[in-house]
């Protein structure tokens, strides 16, 4: 007989191992369904890599597609780290974006040190309120906030097309739906000339670390932590599990609409209805690559953003279907719970 | 019109009907693996798999109830991973189940375009035509809304029954609603947890595929990305809204489709008035609100969530 066992203490190494070999383990996965298209491997593997590093232009769009995933990754993080199952995070960014051009496409004029912070803070309240709902739902009448973030999403992204063909849209658009552009004062600088690479990614790793700190240096950290580790000893604790939850809410909401604000104002410049190709859920892959730790999230989100990059690039020049990037990172996620299982517990051999 | 002229009008009960039937589908699989204790969050996937696998195998001359089977059997395949992940394994149903979403939409994703590089248009199938039921079909209004279904809404209504008759009739419903419960009480038993709640998951997850597979298959004749558009979210709240009993899940997803083709109606009434968007919300609006009613009385599962593990305690 077998049995399962959980480990007293898991060891330091297997934390450290798990995500880079469910990571790697993915990208061989990727083989077969490869193979399946009838593309030549190696040929496919090289196109991947040098689609993520092979030159500067290469690198730049790695980094500027990991920047709103840092910002969705960190979302999750928090909020699942507090077992808040904010599954949300792409409705918020939504929110978020909208919040930003409303803020910054000229109803304000003001210099930019000024308008920028500004669009930014639109932005993140945009996503915060966009989580205080579902939160307070969860809190107040014990909604299950796993459906109801999930169903929000889809009504946020129509209420973003009703927007866009109707109070928000750009009168010189020619009728497309799109929004009225971000005055020069409200835009993120690229941080590399004429590459998409933006101020936005400094954002993010400024959160990422200001995140890392506020969850293992501060009272309200420990509080979110206790929630998450075993709500009902908290309450008892004298932890006030309502007001800590929705706290939690706000900022994983806040972040994820930082994602989109900074989408908006760093890279398209106005709001589609296709700014996000699924940064809010890809973010939650990320999150769990990153074992919920907030630093851990920026290499994720480098990982993520690499199998993006690399994989559209590589499709692009062998005709294989750039589906076979969510492919990737559908199976990353996989693989890092199953690395989660062999970390937590392990094998007894029995009788 | 008046509104009291739609709701007697044959023609939007049998609109109502057809719309609820994936729900139907997906509202049974979604209540078998809460019953047996695992969220399945993977419905989402796997409606989108079933739908995408179902319709392949009738474009591949698999016949229709031969996409039927191919669906259900790839629905039972993701069950079985979501299963073993979730049950042995003991790993967050959660993130499990949104996983499989991820995965088995990018699978059917990936296969369909693999399949098929360069359509512009999707091919079409021969889809299921409505069935001619004898007696049924002579009656007045009710052989008029039930005489424009298929077979597969058919399917759907007898499963309702069927589910209803396992889980509250035989030892083996018995069995599986007290895995869902008190696993302690069934290994207690001799029987096995795993296997019961595998095996819910796997039925489970094949009545959604199924669900996914009415939409390319009888609600339509292709398959469209994103066609699933939320149905399964849908589904994981009225499973909360039925309170985990088939009968009333039935009446939840009929209720739903009936909400769902009158602001259908509605939208051809006033629809110049009205931006489009408004009245694509009321689905997934409508569950919140569902889900909002229902919390205040719902009865989880003991279980749910909870893994268990052989001895241990």
């Amino acid at each position: 007989m077998i049995r399962i066992e959980p480990r007293t203490s898991p060891p330091a190494f297997l934390r450290v191992l798990v995500p880079p070999f469910a990571a790697l383990a993915a990208l061989l996965l990727a083989a077969i369904p490869l193979a399946i298209a009838g593309a030549d491997l190696t040929q496919a593997y090289r196109l991947m890599a040098e689609g993520v590093a092979g030159s500067v232009f290469a690198i730049t769009e790695t980094l500027a597609r990991a920047t709103p995933l840092i910002l969705t990754g960190l979302a999750a993080a928090v909020a699942f780290r507090a077992r808040l199952w904010n599954i949300g995070g792409e409705g918020q960014l939504y929110l978020g974006a909208m919040a930003a051009v409303a803020v910054g496409s000229g109803a304000i004029a003001a210099p930019v040190l000024l308008l920028v912070p500004l669009v930014m803070l639109a932005g993140a309240l945009g996503g915060a309120f966009g989580m205080a709902v579902p939160t307070l739902l969860k809190t107040r009448l014990g909604v299950d906030e796993v459906v109801t973030t999930l169903l929000l999403n889809f009504v946020i992204l129509l209420f973003v097309q009703l927007m866009l063909e109707g109070p928000m849209q750009d009168p010189m658009s020619m009728g497309w739906p799109q929004s009225l552009p971000l005055v020069d004062e409200a835009t993120l600088p690229a941080l590399v000339d004429r590459m998409r690479v933006h101020a936005g990614l400094v954002l993010g790793l400024v959160a990422a670390v200001a995140a890392a700190f506020v969850m293992t240096r501060t009272t309200w950290g420990v509080r979110l932590r206790a929630v998450g580790d075993n709500t009902a000893a908290a309450r008892h604790a004298g932890i006030p599990v309502g007001r800590t939850l929705l706290s939690v809410g706000l900022v994983s909401g806040g972040l994820a609409g930082l994602a989109g604000a900074a989408e908006v104002a760093g890279l398209k410049g106005y709001l589609t209805a296709d700014l996000s190709p699924g940064f809010g859920y890809a973010g939650i892959v990320v999150a769990m690559l990153a074992g919920l730790s907030p630093l851990g999230v920026v290499a994720a989100a480098l990982f993520v953003a690499a199998v993006f990059v690399g994989a559209d690039s590589m499709s692009r020049a062998l005709g294989v279907s750039s589906y076979l990037a969510d492919l990737i990172v559908a199976m990353s996620l996989l693989c890092v719970l199953v690395g989660g299982f062999v970390q937590r517990y392990r094998l007894v051999r029995t009788g | 019109m008046e509104v009291l002229d739609i709701l007697i009008q044959a023609n939007f009960w049998a609109a109502a009907v057809r719309i609820a039937t994936p729900l139907v589908f997906g509202v049974l699989g979604a209540l078998l693996c809460e019953r047996a204790g695992v969220l399945n969050l993977g419905i989402e996937g796997i409606f989108t798999a079933g739908a995408m696998a179902g319709w392949m195998a009738v474009w591949l001359g698999a016949g229709l109830w031969g996409g039927v089977l191919v669906a259900a059997l790839t629905g039972a395949g993701f069950g079985l991973l979501h299963g073993v992940l979730t049950v042995p394994l003991g790993l967050s149903q959660h993130v499990t189940g949104l996983a499989i979403t991820l995965f088995a939409t990018s699978l059917a994703y990936f296969t369909y375009r693999t399949a098929l590089p360069d359509i512009a248009t999707p091919p079409r199938i021969e889809p299921f035509r409505p069935l001619d039921v004898p007696i049924l079909s002579d009656l007045p209004f009710i052989g008029a809304v039930l005489g424009q279904q298929t077979a597969l809404t058919w399917l759907a209504l007898v499963l309702v029954l069927v589910v209803w008759w396992m889980l509250n009739r035989t030892p083996l419903g018995l069995a599986l609603r007290a895995v869902g419960d008190a696993p302690e009480a069934v290994d207690a038993q001799g029987l096995s947890v795993y296997g019961l709640r595998i095996g819910a998951v796997c039925a489970g997850s094949a009545l959604m595929a199924v669900g996914g597979a009415f939409l390319t298959m009888s609600a339509f004749d292709a398959f469209f990305f994103e066609m699933v558009n939320g149905r399964g979210w849908i589904c994981i709240a009225l499973v909360i809204f039925a309170s985990w009993q088939p009968g009333k899940a039935l009446l939840g997803a009929l209720l739903f489709g009936a909400f769902d083709a009158f602001q259908v109606r509605l939208q051809t009434e006033v629809g110049a008035v009205v931006p489009s968007q408004v009245f694509l919300m009321v689905p997934y609006v409508l569950s919140i609100l569902a889900l909002i009613i229902a919390a205040r009385r719902a009865d989880y599962p003991r279980a749910l969530l909870q893994p268990w593990f052989k001895g241990q305690r």
